[in-house]
């Protein structure tokens, strides 16, 4: 196990720094389904940290507890070192977490562009009187977060579809528009709620490439959860396993795969 | 032919962001705005303000400022006559209280109180949405209609409970009262309408607007990037209600000159600035225009077709006007509901096309 506090270097080179988000002893519960049970874990500064687990095991809400969506009963949440306190799904994003998510949520009446733009909420400044007399202050913020957002287009490979509106757009470019929305943010950690569901393999192969690229070039830390198992092996550099709601794996892909526990959840065990 | 982006290159992001991306546009605004400004005054009389111009140019800042709450944010309102008429109520207030004041100052400040009276009626929008909210908004427009008739200090303790413009003056112009000059109450409004329009548009095109259009189109996703959804909801309310009370306002004192509250700004004018923005387009500025336009047009031409040409009984041709209307909302809200403006951005790209559309 890895748990030395000053990071390690992955399989590929990569130095993984410290710990940027602990979740202590996490529970949550709605009325009496218990959808997450005592489970602790830490995301580490640069690595692609994966959540799997079977249908129903609890990793979307592990996912909507880091985004602030839902509120834990028991446990703390630590962001860089301080504990979090309770606060708003917008307060949480505007201290650096991003997220995609599983059914797509993109502003389907905006364009592509908007939709890119809107991730960078957190860097407009200017205020409602400079927006509406927009030159000046509010036009040059405007140029100035259209220059980072053409950045994110073109990485990503979306310049075509910049002007159109969303709703237009088949899946598979609607997932690369929302990553693209999480990107403009310039998160400290990036969210990816089921990346690659619902994609045919060529455009799942896109997919990992630009979260390796995503984390290889901005140094974001990505914690994602997937259900095709050779793609979360091949990308992360650690992965947490979920049943039921409990944590029964936690590691490197290798010590995950050859997790008893693991494999039972998966393939079944037989009770007789 | 002449309408494509074809050679219209851009070079910098300013460029590129503009209101009218194409030079055709451009120029065309650029042609609307001189016409509106530099030849319509001179040749403008008093049929053509009252039946037509004003009431177009009163209602088209109405719909601006609703169809920023409905058509932007999402969040629908039955309330504009009640809103419309803390407009014209302040603007009364503001006029007999301080009578040297100019009446620019007056105009702004009652759409600044009703920013105010919006906001606080936009606070239910935090917990409830879509229907229950319209319902909501309704019970303002009553309470607002109410309190101006119960309570005398509103209307200066006038026996009949109207409220009447005086005779004020902007830079030695008379702009209120029956001796105001067509020109000139022209273009007061014409000045109002076209700054809400170009803020509207710089609003809507920039970080607040696609705040609004986020909440609007998914509320849960917009608080998860980082929309605080308060605030976002309750300055819709207050940049649509600064809109419309100044359309308010301007009803009242250049448009009427004289106001019964429950006559003037009840229901049924919260109904016509609703369906102009759902007939010229939900969600677009010009489609304000173009609702505004519609819905001012149509009982003039109708009267003037069917009364005054083919000789109709003028209660069949009233009746006409109702049921036309009717149909047609039934038709935008089934057909297009996108409205006009959406059918002009149809007309355009085939336009861009024409005459070799493979």
């Amino acid at each position: 196990m890895l748990d030395s506090s000053e990071g390690y270097v992955t399989e590929d080179g990569r130095k993984i720094g410290g710990v940027v988000m602990e979740m202590k002893n996490i529970t949550l519960r709605f009325g009496g389904v218990v959808a997450i049970k005592d489970i602790s874990f830490d995301i580490r500064e640069g690595e692609i940290r994966a959540i799997i687990g079977p249908n129903g095991a609890g990793k979307s809400s592990m996912l909507n507890v880091i985004s602030g969506f839902y509120v834990p009963q028991e446990g703390e949440v630590w962001f860089h070192g301080s504990k979090r306190p309770q606060m708003r799904p917008f307060e949480v994003a505007q201290q650096g977490i991003a997220r995609t998510f599983q059914n797509i949520a993109l502003f389907e009446g905006m364009s592509v562009l908007d939709n890119v733009m809107t991730g960078r909420l957190g860097f407009m400044k200017t205020n409602i009187i400079q927006q509406a007399l927009w030159k000046g202050k509010a036009e040059a913020e405007e140029t100035e977060n259209r220059e980072a957002v053409e950045k994110i287009i073109d990485f990503l490979e979306i310049q075509h579809i910049r002007k159109t509106p969303v709703s237009r757009l088949p899946y598979g470019l609607k997932k690369r528009v929302e990553l693209a929305r999480a990107l403009a943010a310039e998160p400290k950690l990036l969210l990816l709620d089921e990346p690659m569901a619902g994609m045919n393999v060529e455009e799942k192969e896109d997919m990992s490439r630009f979260i390796l690229d995503v984390n290889d070039e901005f140094g974001t830390t990505i914690a994602l959860i997937e259900h095709d198992m050779g793609v979360v092996m091949d990308l992360s550099d650690r992965v947490v396993v979920m049943d039921y709601g409990r944590k029964i794996g936690d590691g490197t892909p290798d010590e995950v795969r050859n997790n008893q526990e693991v494999i039972d959840a998966y393939l079944g065990v037989s009770h007789d | 032919m002449f309408y494509r982006e074809a050679g219209d290159f851009k070079v910098s992001y300013v460029d590129d962001s503009q209101t009218f991306p194409i030079k055709f546009d451009r120029y065309r605004y650029y042609v609307v705005l001189a016409v509106a400004f530099g030849i319509i005054p001179f040749i403008i009389n008093d049929y053509w303000a009252n039946a037509l111009l004003l009431p177009f140019l009163i209602y088209a800042i109405a719909a601006i400022g609703l169809n920023i709450l409905v058509g932007y944010c999402g969040q629908v309102s039955l309330g504009t006559g009640g809103f419309m008429a803390v407009g014209a109520y302040a603007c009364y207030k503001l006029m007999t209280a301080f009578p040297d004041v100019s009446m620019f100052i007056h105009v702004i400040l009652a759409g600044g109180i009703t920013a105010l009276v919006g906001v606080l009626f936009g606070l239910p929008s935090l917990r409830i949405k879509g229907f229950y909210l319209a319902v909501a908004t309704l019970a303002a427009q009553f309470f607002l209609v109410w309190l101006f008739n119960r309570v005398p200090w509103f209307y200066n303790y006038s026996a009949s409970g109207q409220i009447n413009a005086p005779e004020r003056e902007v830079f030695g112009i008379i702009i209120t009262g029956p001796n105001a000059p067509a020109w000139a109450t022209y273009l007061f409004c014409l000045i109002f309408l076209t700054v809400c329009a170009v803020i509207a548009r710089n609003l809507t095109r920039g970080t607040t607007g696609r705040k609004w259009m986020a909440i609007r189109d998914m509320d849960i996703a917009a608080e998860i990037i980082g929309v605080n959804p308060l605030r976002a909801k309750l300055t819709a309310f207050a940049v649509s209600s600064f809109f419309v009370g100044v359309s308010g306002a301007l009803f009242f004192a250049v448009y009427l000159g004289a106001v019964e509250v429950g006559e003037v700004f009840g229901i049924q004018k919260s109904f016509l600035v609703l369906f102009m923005i759902i007939i010229g387009g939900l969600g677009s500025i010009f489609g304000s225009f173009a609702g505004a336009a519609f819905l001012v047009l149509l009982p003039v031409v109708l009267k003037v077709v069917g009364a005054d040409m083919l000789g109709w009984p003028t209660d069949i041709v009233a009746h006409l006007n109702l049921v036309i209307v009717g149909g047609l909302i039934i038709m935008f809200l089934i057909l297009e509901p996108h409205g006009l403006a959406q059918l002009w951005r149809v007309a355009k790209e085939k336009l861009r096309l024409w005459p070799f559309p493979h």
